[in-house]
């Protein structure tokens, strides 16, 4: 692996410069920002198909006899619900209820796969070896022995059919299933990150590039193209989902980020819950919304919010221009009492207020096959 | 990949590019610049009028991912924007040197360190590794 300071690359790292990649320092891994362009990529995804690298991504095996009571007390979902063979969104939360990572969880059957974010890896792995204290629980970063793969898009379904046959692609939503896909073992999940149906592929990192070029060839016709980090941020925002660091951190909890239904409080003690307990009964101070700008300018990640007649009120956590939409869209922190549809605020602009109005979220509906 | 920089023009470390003819300068971005910068999708430009020292920010454009300064080559006085970039912002992709032009200004005299196409292309080079 690659020394402090220096960026890691995942096994796809010379594939990304063929394809004429454009290389961004996301995590500390150096990743593709995009091939084609961003809006021609978006386009893809939601037309038809793109493929992702996100092998960057941390997994961390959970096994032994205590994996689900262990779950259980480190998350706020309940583990208990997720049957073998099906995923599922969690959060891990600090004692103070603020987020410590958004994660998906995957029943394995025997174990558990529990996949994170890749810039959270070493703060996430540390997180829970603290808390598997008194468990008999064998935790496994197994980050550098698995890459991912995500093929997403109304597209994807057939593709998949076509190089791992119609019984892994009729996998239903957050389904996961052993199997080989163009004859590389794979672990194959319904899952994904852009608000279209879609799969995510666990292989061993030696896999990856061989699974990678088989799909793309495979996809040609039906418009499968790589896709980058800048698509899959533009996608998501769309969907409105969560991104750390932006909607969710160390220091906003849940109920704030309108991730309530993630936190099941009558599932038994976990970390954190006495806080969150507390927090739902009380209501939340400030929460997170949707935004469409009024006036002309774009909102970005940090650009501060004030009332429209100048008074500071919160953050803008995500901004773009939606490529779907056509419009100049942001997700932000304000108070409740500026939270509700139609409401209007200043989007601090280049030390400008431009105005923007709160709108429903998600701004684009996620197009999941359930 | 080999960008565009044509020899007739002079060019900033910021990856402006300047064209003058007399006291009067067309500036835009370079190709080097808009490739970096991915689709632009919102430009954000001065008044006429408006006066600038040399590599101040002068205006903004912005693409799916992020906002870029823009810097001004030389000191000026702003004749003209592209007013064409309000509704088409993809021109600067689609003709960085051409049709994407930005604004024009009127040169005040004492012209700093421009880069020529050569100086610039190789200081492209630099930064691709």
């Amino acid at each position: 692996m690659a020394g402090q300071g220096a960026l890691r690359r995942t096994p796809l790292y010379q594939r990304h410069l063929a394809l004429g990649g454009r290389m961004v320092e996301f995590g500390g891994w150096e990743m593709p920002v995009q091939y084609s362009g961003i809006i021609d990529e978006h386009r893809a995804v939601r037309e038809a198909a793109g493929l992702f690298d996100i092998s960057h991504m941390g997994e961390v095996e959970v096994r032994g006899p205590d994996a689900l009571s262990f779950l259980q007390r480190l998350v706020t979902f309940d583990v208990a619900a997720i049957p073998a063979g099906r995923a599922n969104y969690a959060l891990m939360c600090r004692p103070d209820g603020g987020i410590v990572d958004d994660i998906f969880i995957y029943n394995l059957g025997n174990d558990y796969l529990v996949v994170i974010n890749a810039a959270n890896i070493a703060k996430d792995v540390a997180w829970m070896r603290d808390h598997a204290a008194g468990f008999d629980v064998d935790l496994a970063d197994a980050s550098d022995r698995i890459g991912m793969l995500a093929l997403q898009g109304p597209a994807a379904e057939e593709l998949l059919a076509h190089v791992a046959g119609r019984e892994l692609a009729a996998l239903p939503f957050h389904a996961v299933a052993r199997g080989s896909v163009l004859d590389v073992p794979a672990l194959v999940a319904r899952t994904g990150y852009t608000g279209e149906d879609g799969f995510e592929l666990f292989v061993a990192t030696a896999d990856v590039d061989r699974l990678w070029d088989g799909l793309l060839d495979a996809g040609r016709d039906s418009g499968v193209k790589p896709c980058g980090l800048g698509a899959r941020d533009s996608l998501r925002f769309e969907a409105c989902l969560a991104l750390y660091g932006h909607e969710i951190a160390d220091d906003i909890n849940p109920y704030e980020a309108r991730l309530g239904w993630v936190v099941k409080l009558d599932k038994g003690d976990f970390i954190g819950r006495e806080t969150l307990q507390q927090v739902k009964q009380e209501g939340v101070k400030r929460r997170l919304i949707g935004f469409e700008m009024v006036g002309r300018g774009i909102a970005r990640g940090d650009y501060a919010i004030h009332t429209t007649d100048g008074t500071p009120i919160g953050r803008v956590t995500s901004g773009m221009p939606s490529p779907t939409l056509g419009k100049n869209l942001g997700m932000g922190y304000v108070p409740v009492e500026f939270s509700t549809e139609g409401t209007e605020f200043d989007v601090i602009v280049r030390e400008k207020p431009v105005r923007a109005r709160v709108v429903k979220m998600p701004f684009y509906r996620p197009r999941y096959k359930k | 990949m080999a960008f565009n920089t044509p020899v007739e023009l002079q060019y900033s470390k910021s990856h402006e590019w300047i064209r003058i003819e007399g006291d009067e300068g067309t500036v835009g971005i370079t190709d080097y610049a808009q490739d970096a910068l991915g689709d632009v999708v919102y430009v954000d430009l001065p008044q006429v009028g408006a006066r600038f020292d040399a590599e101040a920010v002068f205006g903004v454009v912005e693409s799916v991912k992020a906002a870029s300064d823009l810097y001004l080559p030389v000191a000026g006085e702003i004749l003209a924007v592209n007013e064409a970039l309000a509704n088409n912002p993809e021109l600067i992709n689609n003709d960085p040197y051409g049709a994407g032009w930005l604004v024009k200004i009127k040169v005040a005299p004492g012209i700093g360190a421009l880069m020529s196409a050569d100086a610039y292309a190789a200081y492209v080079e630099t930064l691709k590794h």
